[in-house]
């Protein structure tokens, strides 16, 4: 995708991608005949530049066809640069600008409550996006509103836009912060499948309020020359580079 | 004589019974008036503590879930959480409604830091925003009522003072979208909106002394700005006056130059506070320091008569 539109976010979209996967495969309970159906779960990509990878993950479940993916960031086309509600199945959220999409969620976790609805929202944070002080607004609200339906990915791959986070501004004990904030807190190895399906049963068993699992990831994973890159934040691959990356991750070519 | 902000509390009050109303606040439900909703229904209010930022894309969450938010703080803050509202309300549209009160220099002794005076020109740049600042209670409870039927998101500037009771006995008359004729005069179409549509009243009373009859509207939605009447109002006057409490540079007057320029030029004198900052005072001294009271229309509906002759 990011190859064909040169442009977009590779190695957030391979940081995120394990997690996506397990969430759409096993637990997130949607329809991808009724995308708007009010009592779904919701998955909200708030660090919305890594839209590729979900994009993928949605094409494979279903809500529209792989030729769709074609249209990433090209005019009139369904996959837009961002993810955006109004443009895609099965896309809960308009994101692009960080720092919004946990608030959305504690909206949409109200919503469930109000319904009484056992309904789950699930909310991807990237930890770059943990610079916006708007998130510790909505962390703290989540916490005082003991929203047990709402469960939260922080995709810890290190990198942010320009650098490395740690050149950047340095985020010291991320799980610390939370708990800190009022949250039930897990880490794990946001690529280990078993450590992920375990983490989702986890955030099942918290009910009395928020949860977070912090996902040490590998920005570009899967690519060698992506992984761990702060170039490939936000570049697209050139021709040689995506027949490599293509046969590195056993595409055949 | 009443305040707007408290017909807003109205008419959450009389939508309690609606369940797919709920309300948000950002621990100023005392000030804009929440507070009657959140002691009727605390089960349907949300605390949002002090940040706006979080409240607004709260209540979008809710609104894309087929809820009705209602989110209210001072008309400032509001805009502390522009981009929240941009990308997360507009955007994708959401039906949120959003409240601020303590609007304009009327405010008073709180000074500058609370006298928003550019809210309406910085939500009428949005798109699928209905943009409204109601001049009495009456008329805040009715427009926000008729909210609950917006396919799209809606600000509202209320005031923390009170102002003449304009619609008593008239809530019929009101509709978004629909400037309402509070006076018909052939000779200068006054056109206001907030607090200072009752000093455009008095304004064209004492026009009236002089022999020069004042058609005064009541503009209290800015966007979409009701183009049909303005077109009428031109034709049979000739010439327009804007007032408001809200800087020059696109409010009201912003938004009627923007018609007439392209569709009707005429002559138009605008109301409105010229590119500064207020300070504390009472709210009349406001008015009477920044240009915007009564004298400051009669003037302008003069140069604009004067420039009509030309």
């Amino acid at each position: 995708m990011t190859h064909r539109a040169a442009a977009g976010h590779p190695g957030g979209s391979l940081s995120e991608i394990d997690i996506l996967v397990a969430l759409y495969s096993t637990r997130l309970r949607i329809d991808p005949k009724q995308p708007d159906l009010v009592d779904r779960d919701r998955f909200i990509l708030s660090k919305g530049h890594a839209s590729p990878g979900m994009y993928a993950v949605l094409a494979e479940h279903g809500f529209f066809s792989h030729k769709e993916l074609e249209s990433y960031r090209v005019l009139g086309g369904i996959c837009q640069g961002h993810v955006d509600m109004k443009w895609t199945p099965g896309v809960d959220f308009s994101a692009g600008s960080l720092g919004m999409g946990l608030s959305f969620g504690i909206g949409c976790a109200h919503a469930a409550r109000l319904d009484g609805s056992e309904r789950t929202i699930f909310v991807m944070l990237g930890d770059g996006e943990l610079q916006e002080g708007s998130v510790w607004e909505a962390a703290m609200a989540a916490a005082h509103h003991e929203l047990g339906n709402l469960k939260v990915f922080v995709d810890r791959n290190r990198i942010q836009n320009d650098d490395f986070i740690d050149a950047q501004m340095r985020m010291f004990d991320v799980a610390a912060k939370w708990r800190a904030f009022g949250w039930a807190v897990k880490e794990i190895d946001g690529h280990d499948m078993e450590e992920i399906l375990k983490g989702l049963e986890w955030m099942d068993s918290i009910t009395d309020g928020p949860a977070v699992i912090i996902a040490h990831t590998v920005k570009g994973k899967g690519i060698s020359y992506m992984e761990n890159n702060p170039a490939f934040h936000g570049a697209a691959p050139s021709d040689e580079q995506l027949l490599q990356g293509l046969t590195e991750l056993g595409v055949e070519v | 004589m009443a305040a707007s902000r408290d017909g807003y509390g109205q008419a959450l009050l009389e939508m309690i019974d609606d369940k797919e109303v709920v309300v948000l606040e950002a621990d100023l439900g005392k000030s804009t008036k929440s507070l009657h909703f959140r002691n009727a229904r605390p089960e349907r209010t949300i605390s949002c503590g002090i940040g706006e930022q979080n409240m607004m894309l709260v209540a979008a969450g809710l609104a894309s879930s087929g809820y009705t938010p209602f989110a209210s703080t001072f008309a400032i803050f509001t805009e502390r959480a522009f981009e929240q509202i941009r990308n997360g309300i507009a955007r994708p549209n959401l039906a949120v409604h959003i409240c601020g009160s303590h609007g304009g220099v009327h405010t008073g002794t709180d000074g500058s830091s609370a006298q928003s005076i550019e809210d309406l020109a910085i939500y009428r740049t949005l798109p699928n925003m209905t943009v409204m600042h109601p001049c009495d209670d009456v008329s805040a409870t009715v427009l926000t009522k008729q909210c609950r039927n917006l396919a799209g998101p809606s600000y509202m500037r209320t005031a923390r003072n009170k102002t003449l009771v304009l619609y008593d006995g008239r809530e019929d008359e009101l509709e978004i979208g629909k400037g309402v004729v509070h006076r018909a005069g052939v000779d200068v179409a006054i056109i206001a909106c907030g607090v200072l549509v009752a000093k455009a009243l008095e304004a064209a009373e004492i026009l009236s002394a002089d022999g020069i009859e004042a058609s005064v509207v009541d503009m209290h939605t800015l966007k979409p700005l009701d183009e049909d009447l303005v077109a009428k109002l031109v034709t049979q006057c000739g010439c327009v006056v804007t007032a408001e409490d809200h800087l020059l540079i696109g409010g009201l007057g912003g938004a009627v130059a923007e018609f007439l320029v392209s569709n009707l030029p005429a002559p138009l004198e605008r109301v409105g506070v010229n590119d500064r900052f207020g300070e504390s005072g009472q709210a009349e001294e406001m008015l009477d320091l920044l240009a915007i009271n009564t004298a400051d229309i009669v003037a302008a509906a003069t140069r604009a008569i004067s420039r009509k002759k030309l």
